[in-house]
């Protein structure tokens, strides 16, 4: 890599010194002549020189890029671990085969005809100022070719943003200076209800004690979701936007204050599955912030564990309830809930002050 | 003569008083420099003020791709200019990075690429290549400049407040942007930058309003609109989706600081932060989205146009040929100016907008690249069998055509909303509008620069340094911006400080640090158009009247136009802008002042049928009258 920044800087340098040596030799060739022809100069000196600048620039720029982008593929090629992702990279990468297609011959004219046609002395420029037919062959032609990258798009478009299938696993992923929290809905499968103005210094959340569906509710600080099974991201933010973004499934959805939002999709690879593939034990899912969101903006990780169904099932049967763990606030409870409360916790009557 | 006779039509103009505009005028230093109305010196004002912010701008990108490109390094040498900045240890601070990307933006966006290029060419350009002695209201001009002199004031302030300057982005989204608990350049620096661009949209407007009247009044005899340069076509459509999209940023911004300053909820709702919960609720922050990129995306091709309409000219002339497709070339730019306005929302398709709206504005997005693709065949072809001279505008205009294609091609990636999805806010982003946006209309403006300079002062630029100057600033644009589409690939967030936090980002530590010295390097290549520009101001090579053998008015002018532009009768336009290498013709140039019945050898066969039917009917007579008062 830094052998490439090497390379290019010094090819960058010399384009500059061969420049500077070609003007120079032309002044003198045109100092030398004198001034026996017109003063008025017909093309500006240096003019073939630009020309050739220009081809030659043409050619190590495209040879950089294609030795850069087939040596370091795998660099700057992130795997894909989504069902969805999978479908976006396909996409992707068609549409820069298109696009660079495109790029190549369109740049390729640029320079070659920039080269060729440079001034002559006794030649004239074509008159040719328009040529209906050929003008609507290319607004026709990348219509079509956009049309049916729009068709390709709106599918897998259609597929991630469709219905999420019932049997989704539900995780609330919710972002606040600085940091994730999630939240599971524990054994009823159904997240409780929440109130920014019941948030305090304890209860992040914000949950809503009078809901009992709020009662078996954790709050892992990793979060770990089935492989080859649906799971549905319930975002929401606290204070500023964040958004929500595990590069490696391809996934990003603001997280908005006020508004819930919600991305679906299937991991497909375990954690340890990665690892192995990666060749790098230290291997670890990851979810960063992409949403300009203050000081501490670049640091909102939180770690994400796939693994076998019947791993997911153990750890989350494992896992304490948020009351549980704070059964203070079982005293938010309405009277006649708490001893569904208790229940669902297990902790003790003697242990609840009541105020 | 007094500037209010300018208001008068130019029909009046010419029969009234034709030769009244040779005399001297005895103007003071202030008339003359500061508070004038001359659209020339004006255009001037915007230039030499928009250069001040590129090399503001320039320079706080320098710091920040220090940060990025060596995060270890030890930034203690920068403590005398930044001050509580930078740390005790030589580090930057996370919240002043922020800042310098967001005054970045703003700079370059509003400061630089609107109003020092749409300010600089429409003022400059509108009058002289339509034939009109000044602007249709030569005082709202210059209240225009002084409002964005104003502007630009109080953001340069913004720096010097201890809370720091706005830092929530160039795109300022609420809640961040409105709650001083959330960030503490969102407190008085925001409201700074929330003052200075009511200015600024002001100044925007009154511009918009003068530019797009001259062009619809003013135009002398015979300039019809399909004689028109691309030039004003193009900075007519900029001034109307200005005129149209800034009172739309205008309202959001409003709505911003009622919920700042006065407790209401627009964009505000459920929020706890600082240790307590707001009172607002009901408030939608996406709503601020929509109402700014109304402006945002239209805001893209506001910079981009006037870039596009003058290399259209430069490439032309030095291409020695017509540029290929006129009316196509107009009906594209009229395409895109309609279309920018219905494609804001390929910026929010992950901000929780109905996925089917995000169908929607894909395809509405996926659009707008078709006219932009027959732009760019148009400008190849332009080239195809010209005679071409490698002016440093020339240069800077094939630079940019390269870059309007390499940035608008990955452009066709981000409009696809299911590539947007992992691409969103990544440098794949940064890498797509620095190129498109940023460097094609950065060249726009250069080019601009170099090919109307002779105009503007009377003088050359240095073509040797000119050429260095291009090599550098082009290849070192592309060093920069093309490794930045791999770290977008491999979708490295954008607005961080850093990047050691996430096992996903620490692959590409050295290409970060590569980029960062091809911009020291492309920024320092800067400093030589400087001395060129400055150096040639006072010693460069006298010009003479036409110095590109161009054909549009401007070049009928004298060497430096006075106030009135032309000394005598405003000259009548019988021809388009575009008759280069015309067969038959003398030279390889037919400027648009000469009439067809002067060019019999070179006339197409319409146009000697058109000549006949004139003479016939006695049309004619009308011209030679005006040719003979020429006279």
């Amino acid at each position: 890599m830094l052998e490439f920044a090497i390379v290019v800087g010094l090819v960058f340098i010399l384009a500059v010194v061969l420049l500077l040596v070609r003007i120079q030799k032309l002044v003198k060739v045109v100092k030398s002549k004198k001034s026996g022809e017109s003063d008025e100069e017909e093309v500006p000196e240096g003019n073939s020189t630009n020309a050739l600048i220009l081809m030659v620039f043409m050619v190590v720029a495209f040879v950089a890029a294609a030795w850069y982008s087939i040596s370091e593929f795998d660099v700057y090629n992130l795997p894909v671990a989504s069902e969805h992702g999978k479908e976006v990279e396909t996409l992707f990468w068609v549409t820069m085969v298109v696009t660079g297609v495109i790029f190549i011959l369109t740049n390729v004219l640029l320079f070659y005809f920039s080269y060729k046609y440079q001034y002559k002395k006794d030649k004239k420029a074509l008159y040719y100022p328009d040529n209906t037919k050929l003008e609507v062959a290319w607004t026709i032609v990348p219509a079509i070719v956009l049309t049916l990258l729009v068709i390709w798009g709106l599918k897998t478009w259609n597929d991630m943003m469709g219905k999420t299938p019932d049997n989704a696993e539900v995780v609330e992923i919710m972002g606040y200076q600085f940091a994730w929290a999630a939240r599971y809905p524990g054994s009823d499968n159904k997240l409780g209800s929440y109130d920014f103005r019941l948030i305090d210094p304890v209860n992040i959340y914000g949950l809503d004690f009078t809901d009992r569906a709020a009662f078996d509710d954790f709050t892992p600080r990793e979060i770990h979701i089935p492989v080859n099974h649906p799971i549905l991201f319930k975002i929401r933010a606290r204070d500023v936007l964040h958004s929500v973004f595990a590069p490696h499934f391809r996934l990003k959805m603001d997280a908005v204050p006020g508004m819930p939002t919600q991305f679906w999709f299937v991991p497909t690879k375990t954690t340890a599955e990665m690892r192995e593939e990666l060749g790098n034990p230290e291997f670890n899912y990851e979810i960063a912030c992409t949403e300009v969101c203050g000081r501490g903006h670049f640091s909102m990780r939180m770690l994400v564990v796939v693994e076998p169904m019947e791993e997911y099932k153990k750890w989350k049967a494992e896992q304490n309830s948020w009351l549980s763990k704070n059964p203070e606030y079982l005293a938010k409870v309405p009277e006649k809930l708490r001893p569904l409360a208790l229940l669902k916790t297990g902790v003790e009557e003697s242990s609840v002050t009541v105020k | 003569m007094s500037v209010t006779d300018l208001h008068s039509n130019t029909e009046l103009d010419n029969q009234s008083h034709g030769d009244d505009h040779g005399h001297e005028h005895k103007e003071s230093f202030i008339s003359k420099y500061i508070f004038s109305m001359d659209h020339k010196m004006i255009a001037k004002q915007y230039m030499f003020t928009a250069m001040f912010w590129a090399i503001v701008g320039g320079l706080l990108s320098v710091v920040f791709r220090l940060q990025l490109g060596f995060p270890d390094a030890d930034l203690i040498w920068l403590k005398p200019f930044l001050g509580k900045w930078i740390s005790e240890t030589g580090q930057l601070d996370p919240e002043f990075y922020l800042a310098m990307v967001t005054m970045h933006g703003t700079i370059m966006v509003f400061f630089v690429l609107t109003g020092g290029l749409s300010g600089t060419f429409s003022n400059f350009l509108i009058p002289l290549q339509i034939g009109a002695r000044d602007m249709a209201s030569p005082f709202m001009n210059m209240l225009s400049y002084w409002l964005f002199f104003v502007s630009g004031v109080i953001m340069f302030v913004s720096f010097f407040i201890p809370d720091g300057p706005a830092a929530g982005g160039w795109v300022a989204y609420p809640p961040l942007s409105a709650l001083s608990e959330a960030l503490a350049g969102s407190g008085g620096g925001m409201t700074l930058w929330l003052i200075a661009m009511v200015f600024f949209i002001a100044s925007t407007l009154m511009a918009g309003i003068n530019y797009i009247s001259t062009v619809i009044n003013m135009r002398t005899k015979g300039m019809s609109f399909s004689k028109l340069p691309l030039t004003i076509w193009a900075l007519f459509l900029t001034a109307a989706i200005g005129l149209l999209s800034f009172p739309v940023l205008f309202s959001a911004a409003l709505l911003l600081v009622f919920d700042r300053g006065f407790g209401t909820s627009f964009y505000l709702s459920d929020i706890y932060i600082a240790g307590e919960a707001l009172t607002n609720v009901g408030g939608s922050p996406v709503l601020y989205q929509h109402l700014f990129w109304f402006l945002g995306h239209p805001e893209v091709y506001i910079v981009l146009l006037p870039a596009l309409g003058m290399t259209s000219e430069i490439i032309a002339t030095n291409a020695r040929k017509p540029i290929f497709g006129y009316r196509a070339m107009i009906g594209s730019m009229l395409g895109i100016a309609i279309l920018s306005f219905v494609v804001w929302a390929h910026h929010m398709f992950v901000s929780g907008l109905n996925p089917f709206l995000g169908s929607v504005f894909m395809i509405l997005t996926l659009i707008i690249a078709v006219p932009s693709a027959v732009k760019v065949f148009n400008y190849l072809t332009t080239l195809w069998k010209g005679n071409i001279r490698f002016t440093p505008a020339m240069l800077f205009s094939i630079g940019l055509v390269s870059f309007f294609i390499s940035g608008g091609l990955t452009g066709i990636f981000l409009g696809n909303s299911a590539l947007d999805v992992p691409l969103h806010d990544t440098y794949f982003v940064v890498a797509h509008f620095h190129l498109v946006m940023g460097s094609a209309s950065f060249f726009g403006l250069l080019a601009g620069i170099y090919h109307w300079f002779p105009k503007m002062f009377g003088r050359m630029m240095n073509n040797k340094l000119g050429y260095i100057h291009f090599w550098a600033t082009f290849i070192g644009i592309y060093l920069i911006f093309f490794p930045m589409h791999y770290l977008g690939i491999s979708l490295f967030p954008r607005r961080y400080y850093s990047f050691t936090n996430f096992d996903a980002f620490s692959t590409m530590g050295d290409l970060n640090s590569f980029i960062s010295i091809a911009a020291f390097l492309t920024v320092a290549a800067q400093f030589i158009f400087l001395y060129n520009f400055f150096h040639s101001l006072y010693w460069g090579k006298k010009a003479s009247t036409n110095p590109w053998k161009s054909n549009t008015l401007e070049w009928t002018t004298p060497v430096l136009p006075g106030h009135g532009n032309w000394p005598g009768a405003i000259p009548t336009v019988y021809r388009w802008p575009y008759d280069y290498s015309k067969p038959g013709a003398k030279d390889d140039f037919i400027p648009q002042t000469v009439p067809y019945s002067a060019t019999t050898e070179s006339n197409l066969p319409h146009e000697n049928e058109m000549l006949d039917e004139r003479t016939a009917g006695g049309i004619d007579d009308d011209v030679k009258k005006r040719e003979e008062e020429q006279k």
